[in-house]
């Protein structure tokens, strides 16, 4: 309760700070906006549903190319950690992906699949992918050797062992790596939609765009509050509540 | 009313004294390379275990004590010779052999019951039920039922070797290969763990094949101590335990026959070292 009350306030003072400067008239009002200007967007967008399809749009784009991500990728890790060959040839190919900032698929994404839900998909998918493989890689190598002989004495081999040993013990490392994928697939979908504008839908990144075009701050920074929002949604709902499970189970603080 | 029967024959048949082993060792030679080159950790080892004894093996670290229990075990392949359970040749782990290792080996990512369940699940026809009731019965066995719900890093290191043993007995193994269970524990805990051994094994008949480089701890568990002799690794003497049990490892006739037998392992160690 007291942690709450101090979040609020920290965050009543942010917008105190944020409405005085306006009202000093530092900066232009076209390009710093009240708070309440921002509030009156937010409200618009959201109550002719502009806010809520393009947040469905976004979100249908993300998560599609994030599960394509993590179903192709953790296998990969598996086996990118089992086999020297794949390692040597997949998971070099990984590493070396892996350090190539996202954004840098959307022009190679645009040129192969056009201005298409399919180039979207492509840029999430590749910013998922690769961080997935490396952690999963990182997390199989990184189990300690007695879990795999007690498991074997016990009779568990093959599937048994991959789903009932390796996994379980390589799962800190597979969600720290699904954490990371999830940032980097959120970065480059919404560079991807304000580079990109798709005629099948217009999402989160492409109101950003177009607030920009008309000089509209009130939308960029209501935009851009909507994506914050999210990404600390998804963190909050998701990451943490299994971040904290692990933790508890393993006895590593958090 | 026959669903409850049955289920009360299937777990009494589960939990029933099974036959313990008898192991045969024979001309073990195993070889590993290192970067002092090779390294031979076991030259011609030959030992025979009866049914239902316990033996300790003792030695110097590195006299490859810990490598032929792996090998019993099935984890490891000996370079020659040949080990045989009950007449069959040992080629891979099953669970007939179970191994309680120097850490406990628990799997953080499930609970004690989970843990001690983990061996039962891979018996197919067992139930739920009678897979929980016997996970029960050994925690029961070790004295942890009211920790069954907590996480291994909440344990001490103590109850984390019970644990492993719950574990290793869960499945009814014929045979307990046991890697230094108790080396990482302290003194006072070490004692009741020894206790608590020596009563599930005289209750539970397995035969016991036990690692240790603790001549006393050898003494106080094993029907038979065999001596090792490090680079390369043999088997130099063997003594019988003829104490009364339960054994305390502070009483005076037990501490006669370790000065004895840890004579022996300093003589040839000593010899050891002089050729050196």
């Amino acid at each position: 309760m007291k942690r709450l009350l101090f979040a609020v306030l920290f965050f009543a003072i942010l917008t105190g700070i944020w409405e005085w400067a306006y009202r000093a008239k530092i900066w232009s009002p076209v390009l710093l906006p009240a708070p309440q200007q921002v509030g009156e967007y937010l409200k618009t967008a959201a109550e002719d549903g502009t806010l809520y399809h393009a947040t469905i749009i976004t979100l249908r784009r993300l998560i599609t190319g994030y599960v394509i991500g993590l179903v192709f990728g953790v296998p990969l890790g598996f086996l990118t950690a089992r086999s020297r060959v794949a390692h040597d040839t997949i998971g070099t190919l990984a590493l070396g992906l892996q350090t190539l900032p996202s954004v840098c698929w959307v022009p190679l994404a645009l040129l192969w699949f056009g201005q298409t839900e399919a180039a979207m998909l492509f840029v999430v998918v590749m910013g998922t992918l690769w961080s997935v493989v490396i952690a999963t890689d990182n997390g199989v190598r990184n189990v300690p050797p007695i879990y795999r002989r007690a498991a074997l004495t016990m009779g568990s081999k093959r599937l048994h062992m991959w789903f009932k040993v390796i996994f379980p013990a390589a799962l800190p490392f597979i969600v720290s790596g699904m954490k990371q994928g999830w940032a980097f697939a959120w970065r480059s979908l919404m560079a991807a939609e304000i580079f990109v504008s798709i005629l099948t839908g217009f999402g989160l990144g492409q109101l950003l765009h177009y607030g920009r075009e008309l000089s509209a701050m009130d939308q960029v920074i209501g935009i851009m509050f909507v994506i914050v929002v999210i990404g600390l949604l998804a963190d909050k709902i998701f990451f943490s509540p299994v971040e904290t499970l692990l933790h508890r189970r393993w006895g590593t603080s958090a | 009313m026959i669903g409850q029967h049955d289920h009360a024959s299937a777990l009494a048949e589960e939990l029933q004294v099974i036959a313990p082993s008898k192991l045969s060792i024979e001309n073990v030679s195993k070889s590993f390379r290192s970067r002092a080159g090779q390294v031979q950790a076991l030259d011609r080892v030959s030992l025979n275990v009866a049914e239902g004894e316990f033996v300790c093996l003792v030695g110097a670290s590195g006299c490859g004590k810990s490598t032929l229990l792996n090998i019993i075990a099935g984890l490891e392949k000996p370079d020659a010779g040949r080990v045989l359970a009950d007449g069959k040749l040992v080629t891979s782990p099953g669970r007939q052999r179970l191994v309680m290792f120097q850490e406990s080996a628990l799997f953080p990512w499930l609970n004690v019951l989970g843990n001690v369940l983990f061996g039962l699940k891979l018996k197919p026809h067992l139930t739920k039920k009678d897979r929980l009731d016997v996970a029960r019965y050994y925690l029961e066995l070790v004295g942890l039922t009211r920790f069954e719900r907590a996480n291994v890093h909440e344990l001490s290191g103590g109850m984390k070797q019970r644990v492993a043993l719950a574990r290793a007995l869960a499945p009814n193994p014929r045979v307990l290969l046991m890697d230094e269970p108790f080396a990482a524990l302290d003194a006072l805990t070490r004692e009741q763990l020894y206790g608590d051994l020596q009563q599930i094994w005289e209750s539970r008949r397995k035969t016991i094949v036990f690692v240790t480089h603790n001549v006393r701890e050898a003494v106080c568990l094993g029907d038979r101590v065999v001596l090792f002799s490090p680079h390369p690794g043999r088997i130099k003497e063997q003594f019988g335990i003829d104490l009364p049990r339960p054994r305390d490892i502070n009483s005076v006739d037990l501490a006669e026959y370790s000065s004895e037998i840890t004579r022996a392992l300093k003589g040839f160690t000593n010899d050891q070292l002089a050729y050196a």
